[in-house]
């Protein structure tokens, strides 16, 4: 008995960084072996300004991912992230342009976007319809209200303070890079350290014995859609302020790159399993494929196969590779 | 504890739409007592518990919950915990991502002193202590997926003391484990006797029920038969009260039925589970596989089912050597193969017993795009009928019959196919005696018939009292045979002895 306990406190003492690799070996790998060959294939991949660039690119993409992992963990998916992403910017630029102090605005586009999320985890939870069908068509509706407010435009914005949060740079690196890492932490602290977290993993794992043992489910997957929607709009907010204008149009289709993401970083589609790193991992290794791409000149459309078949792959490897762990 | 009881229910109702499933139930149970409930299924007894446990809402009358004297509404999980009421559910509930740990803390978790974080730290160490204390070997950190059964029931239980728990409920606690795993259970169910624990233990097992239990609690059909003490009733006592009549027989005695020639036979049969399997079948024998979980008894019938692979071995029907790939092999050659579990291998549980019954021989009476109704609901009927299936009709969807019926659906399932070869696989697993008692007069009948038989059960009964010859496996060999001479009551030591690993 006193062995097991010796086993627990190394456990303890076992070092994140090795826990992570172990984790998240094959995706790691993955990603290593694609800038190993685009550093040689290209002469620009591997530049300090490049680098940035792919990380600056991916920004949106991870905070929408990281609320997908988040969503999938309970065991439900949201298809609104890209529909949030054009209406939260379409939202933050006509608010400023209406004289709103910048920090209202976004605070208002953000509580806009949150409303969505509660719309979308309401339904969810308390109607027991299924995740796909109530955000799939609420997607619609999101979108189709940016559209309507809009009249099908985009809203330049002409406000200098907003649009450099997204253009600016703070000792050499993007500002949207510093945002990301501080939502990071905080959803990081959310997920392992908190009740919340630990609950969320316990509802996707086993909904009954999560329900059995008195947790409360509805109010929790409510929240967790709030947090999707929230990271959304954040996100939308970030990309009008890059674009210098709110567009109608921004983050369509937004949502399968999120997935991609959180599903390559080892994310289960069944719930229960997911970690931010492996999401982050994932976001990095689509941010760098589409970079390497682009640098190679192969054509968007192209692109769209090869992204495809690399997702299709991984994921294959990556269940093949459960499939002989539990055998 | 200044009151002589630590759980009073007096005069519980429980009213559905259209059905009422309790009436006037009234339990006493005495700290550190050991109540048995017993019922056939349905008869009432998770209801009850289910309203114990704040899952489900008594009807609003007379009826009254006490704890300690004191009388208490129970309308939630989390109140049922307060009130130190703890049920171990059939279905094992925990999560199998999560570690260990953080099963037995689900939705109770410790926190650091600002009360905003998980105290990990403090929890692991807590855990691990209760499993030493329990003298459970388990790691606390692993994954709970990865642990066996037994070991996962063991949490179940370690977490109901985590909880403070002062009755526990366990609902067929035994189902899934093996001997040995039991034997450490009910070792588990003394000490909390003795920790003034109370206990109200469900199982339609009643060996083990004389075993463990003080007392015994029978329902019927929503209604309280009667308590008394364990040791005033005989087994059958018990039963007659169950069922309401006298069950003359629960096995038929025809064991008097003579094998016909010899019909499978399967040589040096061997792939990542199995060795060097070999052994034979004729027509009309019951052959009765007993080992422990794990021995390797459902990888043997699956193999021969075609379902995993063969490395080595061969096979042959009537002498003739057959070769099977796929299930599709094994039907084609008479083969049908009854899993274990009924609910995710073996039936479509939201489908009508009509589509289950007839899914395997579409052919018969779909030609290209003519459906002959007619034909399918001749063959329907004849095998609800043959097999005396309780429905409203055959179009009632499987998953609201009790579990002794699906078993009859699922078997019927494979009847139309008009196999030679039946193999069973714990055909019995979690069904009331009533049922059980039906399903083996079903085995015989079938047996008489001509079809032969490969019964694969871990109660020892079925196969004493079932089978004209039994093979014993270990680990994925053959450790055993006992001919039809040989079984008798006494056999089942002998039985045991060679399941855990024994030779000769």
């Amino acid at each position: 008995m006193n062995k097991s306990i010796g086993v627990n406190s190394n456990y303890l003492k076992k070092n994140p960084v090795s826990t992570f690799v172990k984790n998240n070996l094959g995706i790691l790998i993955g990603l290593l072996a694609l800038c190993v060959v685009l550093t040689f294939t290209t002469d620009y991949f591997m530049t300090g300004k490049n680098l940035l660039t792919v990380l600056r690119q991916i920004c949106i993409n991870v905070l929408l991912a990281f609320g997908m992992t988040f969503v999938l963990i309970v065991g439900g998916i949201d298809l609104t992230v890209g529909s949030v992403v054009g209406a939260s910017g379409v939202a933050v630029v006509m608010l400023i342009e209406a004289g709103f102090p910048i920090a209202l605005a976004v605070l208002l586009a953000l509580f806009l976007g949150g409303l969505v999320g509660l719309i979308n985890g309401v339904i969810v939870a308390y109607t027991g319809m299924p995740a796909f069908i109530v955000t799939l068509s609420m997607q619609g509706v999101v979108r189709g209200i940016a559209y309507i407010i809009t009249d099908g435009r985009s809203v330049a914005s002409t406000n200098k303070v907003f649009t450099t949060i997204g253009n600016s740079y703070l000792v050499g690196i993007p500002v949207p890079i510093y945002i990301v890492v501080v939502v990071m932490l905080v959803i990081s602290v959310i997920l392992y350290r908190t009740r919340f977290g630990r609950r969320m993993y316990a509802i996707g794992g086993n909904a009954t014995a999560a329900k059995f043992t008195g947790i409360k489910l509805n109010g929790l997957v409510v929240r967790v859609y709030i947090i999707s929607a929230l990271l959304s709009a954040l996100a939308g907010i970030i990309l009008a302020s890059r674009m210098y204008s709110g567009q109608p149009t921004a983050g369509q289709g937004y949502e399968s790159d999120a997935i991609a993401a959180a599903v390559l970083g080892g994310t289960s589609f069944t719930g229960g399993i997911g970690t931010i790193s492996g999401t982050l991992i994932g976001a990095l290794v689509i941010g760098v494929l589409s970079n390497g791409l682009n640098l190679l000149h192969i054509s968007s459309y192209v692109q769209m196969v090869i992204k495809g078949i690399v997702i299709i792959m991984a994921v294959g490897i990556d269940l093949f590779k459960n499939r002989n762990n539990s055998k | 504890m200044d009151c002589e009881y630590f759980l009073e229910m007096f005069h519980i109702n429980k009213t559905f739409p259209g059905a009422k499933v309790l009436n006037d139930i009234s339990l006493k149970i005495k700290p550190g007592e050991i109540r048995a409930l017993v019922g056939e299924n349905g008869a009432g007894k998770s209801t009850l518990i289910k309203i114990l446990g704040g899952i489900y809402k008594k009807d609003n009358d007379d009826g009254l919950i006490k704890i300690n004297g004191e009388t208490v509404e129970i309308n939630s999980v989390e109140e049922a915990k307060k009130y130190g009421i703890c049920i171990i559910h059939q279905e094992i509930s925990l999560a199998d991502n999560m570690s260990v740990a953080d099963n037995l803390f689900m939705g109770a978790e410790l926190m650091t002193r600002n009360n905003i974080f998980l105290n990990d730290k403090e929890m692991i160490f807590q855990s691990q202590k209760i499993m030493d204390e329990m003298g459970v070997d388990i790691d606390v950190t692993e994954k709970v997926g990865s642990l066996s059964i037994a070991k996962q029931q063991m949490v179940e239980i370690s977490r109901s003391l985590l909880t403070n728990a002062r009755l526990i409920v366990m609902d067929e606690p035994t189902s899934s484990l093996t001997s040995n795993e039991i034997v450490q259970l009910f070792y588990q169910i003394d000490q909390l006797k003795q920790a003034g624990i109370a206990i109200i233990y469900i199982s339609h097992r009643l060996p083990e029920i004389f075993r463990v239990s003080d007392s015994i609690t029978i329902l019927r059909d929503g209604n309280l038969i009667g308590t008394h003490k364990t040791s005033d009733l005989s087994e059958h006592q018990i039963i007659s009260m169950m069922v309401g009549r006298e069950i003359s027989e629960i096995y038929s005695s025809d064991k008097q039925i003579i094998p016909g020639p010899e019909f499978l036979s399967v040589t040096n049969l061997s792939n990542k589970k199995l060795r060097n399997i070999k052994f034979s079948l004729r027509k009309g024998e019951i052959l009765g596989f007993a080992g422990l979980i794990g021995a390797g008894r459902t990888e043997l019938a699956r193999a021969i089912f075609g379902i995993d692979k063969i490395s080595s071995g061969e096979i042959f029907i009537k002498g003739k050597k057959i070769e099977i790939k796929h299930p599709m092999d094994a039907i084609n050659c008479g083969i049908g193969y009854v899993p274990e579990n009924r609910k995710t291998e073996g039936l479509f549980l939201n489908n009508t017993i009509r589509y289950n019954i007839s899914i395997t021989i579409l052919e018969k009476f779909i030609q290209f795009i003519h459906v002959n109704r007619k034909k399918e609901k001749s063959i329907v009927d004849n095998f609800t009928k043959f097999l005396d299936i309780k429905m409203v009709s055959a179009d009632q969807e499987v998953m609201f019959l009790s579990g002794g019926n699906q078993q009859k659906v699922l078997v019927s399932k494979w009847l139309t196919t008009e196999p030679s070869i039946l193999i069973l696989d714990e055909p019995t697993r979690g069904i009331d005696i009533g049922s059980k008692s039906e399903i083996y007069h079903l085995i015989n009948r079938l047996a008489q018939k001509g079809i032969a038989i490969i019964l694969i059960s871990s109660e020892m009964d079925e196969i004493v009292n079932l089978c004209n010859r039994v093979i014993v496996m270990h680990e994925g060999e053959i450790t055993g045979e006992l001919e039809n001479s040989e079984i008798d009551r006494l056999s089942q030591e002998r039985i045991m002895w060679l399941a855990a690993g024994g030779n000769g």
